[in-house]
């Protein structure tokens, strides 16, 4: 199954580097990863998409919290979270289908940001559910074209760790990383 | 007042206490190199880059302190890899420096010009490329604190030419570290620790797994209160041994791949295994679903990742061992497990008749019996670094280490021609203690240009290699599981002792067990560093031996000699 991480960084070359290397040398399999400045000047913020079971993330958080450039490590798992990604999509569409792609759009809440005789490109965000039920649905128009940015997520309600924001170094979020099995 | 950014780089080093450094000089580290006669700093000068890492990681077993190694750019940095991947899987505190091009240079493929950042990024705890002057406090502060805090390991300080050359302000104060500091795991809750107690004080059958994190963590004597308390035995891994007695009652001896079998087999029948400070590698588990069955498991550990990596456990409590132990040992009941400890002894006895230790004295010499004789002559106060193979087996097995950091030997990594640099180190760092190097001929043609350094340097380290003319590790396996095919594991030597002749060190050849005990009192007392081959028997194998992905009780037992023979009198 996937798991959402959210990792806090320094802002400095080569901490992408670093944490891709990690998920290659450990065999963790990264399904997306999106990475962004905050709105502190030097952190940077990634989110992490994984596959694969739980045990596996639980270690891969560990190994992250072992990175020098590592603030903090959240796993999104347990929490309500907020989960976007955006994808640009160029389909196939002449002028007679051009009216029921459309449509299709709207239902989708999605943006046409650019017609071309016979194509249009449409820009969604949402879940990664909503991206692929807004692609399977234009598939048989041929889908010429797709960009994805991968996920980038957030917990719904308060901050979970308000550290972040100050100027202290942060600490953990979660009381107790002693664990039974 | 401005410092050059080499000055900058000693000033940082005496900060911490460093009087001696390994390396090697290049074009690239020359400023450096030049600042240095400022300084009250001891520059050991090695003969290859890869030794100045492994020096300098033997410097930290022996004594505790970080290693530091100095290194040129392009090819001085990538020779240090292998170092730096031997000391990252032993969790050893190094740090090493290396020259880079100048910054404006950098990614231009410019003479002796390496990513040694990336390269040593996955065999590194953290690495740095440092351009500025004023960058170079606070990276080499930096570096000394994650080399040692949490579970250590190696650090890498990259720093270009122009920021060894231009000019900055000292400023130690404020290079003081903290992001090391990011990640101190909470103590673990006061309920997993009762659960860990409560599993400990019901347990019938239970066995300590003694690792290294022993040693990295000063838990010796709560570890020994624990067994001895609790009457739980422990067995021990290879880095682990020394970190606890080897001749301790509750001592079991080495577990894993070529353990004794009582101590495999007590693992494997254990109602309760309590590892500290190891890691569950393949060579000590076996075949992961047949491992110790019926056990349950605390795991305590300073590294969070390593939980449930090979072997799920009940229990694991997070944190630095001693700390953990102290919080657990005054709930840990007295108890007596003498039913356990005696159906262990048995086995013990039925494995004690096979000991090559009994075979007779045929004229034929035993990599066992020299491994033997040198611990009773030494009187086990040795410190012995060993290289990688069937003569670092035969030593973890017939030397019985009782004292701290008394040996030295790559484990994780396994790497050939560790021994003789890492037992130049180990000596630099304890001058007052015995150091032998204990070496295949194999494994010591790797790296014997060092001798020259000991030579150069004046330091006596004492030399055992076992020589059999095959890699003999390689060849056991050919044997066992290649139907005796040798494929490029036959080796040729040198004359060793008109080698040692022309290194200008004693040298000596033994044939015979008798001899043994002259050739090691005659090594001893030389002034200066000695060699002895002991040429032994040359298709000799380790056993036990449970082989690579079968079951840890699954083991290849020593061909039991028939009829029985004793040796009768102990020449030793």
């Amino acid at each position: 199954m996937t798991h959402v991480l959210v990792v806090y960084t320094d802002d400095e070359p080569g901490v992408l580097t670093r944490v891709a290397s990690l998920f290659r040398r450990r065999g963790f399999n990264i399904h997306s990863l999106t990475v962004g400045p905050t709105e502190r000047p030097s952190v940077s913020r990634m989110t992490v998409v994984v596959d694969t079971d739980a045990n596996t993330a639980r270690r891969a958080v560990e190994h992250l919290r072992k990175l020098v450039n590592v603030l903090e490590v959240q796993q999104l798992g347990q929490h309500a979270k907020v989960v976007r990604d955006l994808a640009l999509i160029r389909v196939s569409a002449n002028a007679t289908q051009r009216s029921e792609v459309l449509q299709l759009v709207q239902v989708f809440r999605s943006n046409v940001v650019d017609i071309a005789e016979d194509s249009l490109v449409i820009e969604c965000t949402g879940s990664l559910g909503k991206i692929e039920a807004l692609v399977d649905t234009l598939r048989p128009f041929g889908i010429l074209e797709m960009g994805r940015t991968g996920a980038v997520a957030m917990t719904r309600g308060l901050r979970t760790d308000p550290s972040l924001v100050s100027s202290s170094e942060p600490v953990r979020a979660e009381s107790s990383q002693s664990m039974s099995v | 007042m401005e410092q050059t950014g080499a000055q900058i780089i000693w000033e940082c080093l005496l900060k911490m206490g460093v009087d001696t450094v390994f390396g090697y000089p290049g074009g690239a580290i020359l400023p450096t190199y030049d600042a240095m006669t400022g300084y009250p700093v001891r520059h050991v000068l090695v003969r290859h880059e890869q030794s100045a890492v492994h020096m300098a990681d033997g410097y930290s077993r022996a004594s505790g302190r970080t290693g530091v190694v100095v290194a040129t750019s392009g090819p001085g940095a990538t020779n240090l890899v292998t170092g730096l991947a031997t000391a990252m899987l032993d969790s050893i505190p190094l740090v090493a420096i290396t020259g880079q091009v100048g910054s404006g240079l950098l990614g231009t493929d410019a003479f002796q010009e390496v990513d040694i950042t990336g390269i040593t990024l996955p065999v590194t705890k953290h690495n740095y490329l440092v351009t500025r002057p004023e960058d170079i406090a606070p990276a080499i502060r930096e570096a000394f604190a994650v080399a040692t805090s949490g579970r250590p390991g190696p650090v890498l300080v990259d720093i270009t030419k122009d920021a060894q050359q231009g000019k900055a302000t000292f400023e130690w104060e404020k290079a003081m570290p903290t992001r090391h500091l990011r990640h101190i795991p909470p103590f673990p809750a006061a309920a997993e620790l009762e659960r860990a107690v409560a599993m400990i004080n019901e347990a019938k059958r239970p066995v300590i797994l003694a690792g290294h994190g022993i040693q990295l963590s000063g838990a010796r004597a709560e570890v020994l209160t624990l067994a001895e308390r609790a009457d739980i035995p422990f067995a021990i891994t290879l880095l682990g041994l020394g970190a606890v007695p080897a001749t301790h009652p509750h001592s079991l001896g080495m577990m894993g791949m070529h353990g004794e079998a009582w101590v495999n087999q007590a693992i494997q029948e254990a109602d309760l295994l309590i590892a500290l400070g190891m890691r569950f590698d393949d060579r000590v588990t076996g075949r992961l679903k047949a491992y110790a069955p019926d056990a349950k498991k605390i795991h305590i550990d300073i590294d969070f990742s390593e939980f449930n990596k090979n072997v799920p456990v009940d229990v694991a409590l997070g944190g630095d061992l001693l700390q953990v132990l102290r919080a657990i040992l005054p709930k840990v009941q007295s108890a007596r497990h003498t039913p356990w400890l005696e159906r262990i002894n048995s086995w013990r006895g039925d494995s004690a008749v096979r000991d090559i230790k009994n075979l007779p004295d045929d004229g034929h010499l035993y990599a066992a019996h020299v491994m033997h004789d040198l611990w009773k002559l030494t009187k086990g106060a040795a410190v012995v670094v060993t290289d990688v193979g069937q003569h670092q087996m035969w030593e973890a097995q017939y030397y019985h280490h009782d004292g701290e950091r008394s040996l030295i030997t790559s484990g994780g990594a396994g790497t050939m021609g560790f021994a003789l640099p890492a037992a130049i180190g180990a000596k630099m760092a304890c001058p007052d203690a015995e150091v032998w190097v204990v070496a295949g001929d194999g494994g010591f043609q790797m790296t014997f240009a060092e001798l020259m350094t000991a030579v150069q340097e004046d330091v006596k380290v004492n030399i055992a290699i076992i020589n059999n003319g095959f890699l003999g590790m390689v060849r056991q396996w050919q044997e066992l599981f290649y139907e005796s095919r040798y494929a490029a594991t036959p080796i040729l030597s040198p004359d060793f002792v008109k080698l040692a002749e022309a290194f200008g060190v004693h040298g000596q050849r033994v044939d015979k067990r008798a001899d043994v005990a002259s050739a090691v009192a005659a090594a001893r007392a030389a002034k200066g560093t000695a060699l002895i081959e002991f040429r032994v028997e040359q298709e000799d194998s380790v056993y036990p031996m449970v082989a690579a992905g079968a079951a840890l009780h699954d083991m290849i037992r020593r061909p039991s000699p028939s009829p029985l023979a004793e040796t009768g009198a102990d020449p030793v």
